[in-house]
């Protein structure tokens, strides 16, 4: 309780004033705390506003004045406790080429556990499809691959593209910036969504990685049995190899997020837990849709043109040549050198 | 944390604990269809200005808006809590703000994860799961509130109680009785004091009528307690009467 109201308050209105002055200048960014001096005034008139609401604390009365001061104190707080990690402003090109590969590599066990699910289920989509098993349409989204053989598709294929160099013409021509766009909006969604499911304990994210891997196993017994394996990888290494990846680093994150929710291995709360894994599924979920803009484009100039417009090895070397730097990248991008090691020891 | 309480309670450091007003259901839904409203809007306006695109690249131009329609959906809200520190247009209007839930102020990253989140909160359709699970949870989280480690809150403008202005400069004729003015501050409890205090501070507030009316009869209260001399009541208005047992009280805290 405080004596004397109304000296308190007119001994104390011109700190807390000056506090919320300062507070908003720190908000407009017209000044930080990076300065020592002024980090300590400011610091100082917090603290002088805490001891205030404190000795406010024990009574039931002056309610409006109490709210006020908690107000003025949690904003204070928000800025002072949090100025440590507000010091560094994003940089793009060190997020991606440090803090994104870093990220993945943090948390590598979803990305495992991503590709071991994808090959199960792929393992599971070219059994169904050996056995001939009839409704095809409830394993492959794409019409085209249900209603025709894989040899169709590749003689209609090239016999269109035959025709296309002998006219000269281009039968993409007018589509291919939508299509691109088409396929970045579905690819990127369909990531974020493997991400978003994991807080169904992670079950969201299996069937949704699952299903890709069963449509995937299915897709390539059918045209390797059906002695097309160069068109295959033709069609799907150049924006396959980026694409597949990056669905399962959505995976990886959707893992990641149900583990945290579940909790296993850790004796960290709930709170704790999510709080220490946020960073890194922000950082591979926004990874993951930046390589998909790169496979939409991919998929839309370049994967869709087959012989002869485009020679098979071709369009195989780039796959594979972008499949080892995309690995390169995650994998060894952004680690410490040596000798940069030993000095930071 | 058992049951369930409309305010996010934090304890600084400094020993001090304050508390921030969670949000409810219908104001976040509110802001939720303004924000709908305006990326409506919004979206609507960027598609006339990139119609001329169509008559000279039809492709791009389509390709354009696929892209800018689904940044739209899921970036915009991300945008606008990232540059207007947990704000949206809806919020703002609704006077809400998303914050993290110890009272820090947000990161990049949190403002992502609440949002793409969204995809399982809106299951199986209009945000029920969300809605469902912020009913359940004492700090009214949707999942995406949860796996972020943000909560959604009232802003409250406040201001200091101009108290001071209030008890200062007006000549008190219950001075002239120091003993009665002592058994005047004995018979006020805490609560009567700061009723008066709070009627006064907030008479520009009231209108007319009502002021007269609340002065009258806390001015009644007051004399029913202690019995001052006429001559020193003489000729003193209701709100007088308060100013002086406000005074009175406060001053006797000394």
């Amino acid at each position: 309780m405080i004596a004397d109201l109304k000296t308190f308050i007119e001994r104390e209105r011109p700190h807390w004033k000056e506090l919320e002055r300062e507070l908003e200048k720190i908000r407009e960014h017209l000044a930080d705390l990076s300065d020592l001096k002024y980090a300590r005034h400011v610091l100082g008139l917090y603290q002088r506003t805490s001891s205030d609401l404190a000795r406010l604390q024990g009574s039931s009365s002056e309610p409006e004045l109490r709210a006020y001061l908690e107000n003025l104190v949690g904003s204070g707080y928000a800025e002072i406790h949090s100025a440590t990690r507000d010091r560094r402003h994003f940089r793009p090109w060190q997020w991606l080429v440090q803090t994104f590969p870093q990220a993945f590599r943090r948390q590598i066990w979803g990305f495992w556990m991503s590709v071991a699910l994808t090959l199960v289920g792929a393992l599971l989509g070219a059994f169904l499809i050996s056995k001939g098993v009839e409704g095809r349409e409830a394993i492959y989204p794409f019409p085209h691959l249900v209603h025709q053989t894989p040899s169709e598709r590749v003689a209609r294929e090239e016999q269109r593209g035959t025709e296309a160099v002998s006219k000269g013409r281009d039968d993409l021509e007018g589509r291919k910036a939508t299509f691109s766009a088409e396929l970045m909006r579905n690819n990127i969604s369909v990531t974020f969504r493997a991400m978003a499911f994991g807080m169904t304990w992670g079950i969201g994210t299996l069937l949704i990685l699952f299903y890709n891997g069963v449509v995937l196993g299915a897709v390539v017994f059918d045209y390797v049995s059906d002695g097309q394996t160069v068109f295959m990888l033709g069609w799907l290494l150049p924006h396959g190899s980026v694409e597949i990846p990056a669905i399962l680093l959505g995976g990886q994150a959707g893992l990641i997020l149900g583990r945290a929710l579940i909790g296993w291995g850790t004796p960290d709360s709930l709170r704790t837990r999510f709080r220490k894994i946020t960073p890194d599924l922000a950082t591979i979920a926004g990874g993951a849709a930046l390589l998909l803009v790169w496979a939409g484009i991919i998929e839309a100039f370049f994967s869709q043109y087959h012989e002869p417009v485009l020679p098979y090895w071709v369009k195989i070397l780039f796959g594979a040549v972008q499949l080892v730097a995309l690995a390169w990248f995650l994998f060894f991008c952004g680690k410490p050198k040596a000798g940069a090691d030993e000095l930071q020891r | 944390m058992s049951s369930r309480s409309a305010t996010l309670n934090i304890s600084t450091p400094e020993g001090v604990t304050f508390s921030l007003p969670l949000a409810g259901p219908i104001t976040r839904s509110l802001a939720f269809f303004i924000d709908f409203a305006v990326m409506s809007a919004a979206w609507n306006l960027v598609a006339i200005l990139i119609k001329p695109l169509f008559f000279l690249m039809q492709d791009l131009a389509l390709g354009v808006a696929v892209l800018m329609q689904f940044a739209f959906v899921e970036g915009m809200r991300m945008m606008m809590e990232l540059l207007w520190r947990g704000q949206t247009v809806g919020k703002k209007l609704m006077g809400l703000r998303v914050v993290d839930e110890q009272g820090l102020k947000l990161r990049a990253s949190q403002v992502v994860i609440r949002n793409l989140l969204r995809f399982v909160d809106m299951l199986p359709l209009f945000y029920a799961l969300g809605g469902l699970v912020s009913l359940f949870n004492a700090r009214a989280q949707r999942l995406g509130d949860l796996a972020a480690g943000t909560v959604v809150v009232r802003t409250v403008k406040t201001q200091p109680p101009d108290v001071a202005a209030v008890l200062a400069g007006k000549f008190n004729s219950f001075r002239e009785c120091p003993h009665i003015e002592a058994r005047l501050r004995q018979k006020v409890t805490p609560e009567e004091a700061q009723l008066a205090l709070n009627a006064l501070v907030r008479r520009d507030d009231l209108d007319e009528a009502a002021r007269h009316k609340l002065y009258e009869e806390l001015a009644t209260h007051f004399r029913e307690k202690v019995k001052f001399p006429d001559d020193v009541v003489f000729g003193l208005s209701d709100e007088q009467y308060i100013r002086n047992v406000v005074e009175t009280v406060f001053r006797g805290r000394k």
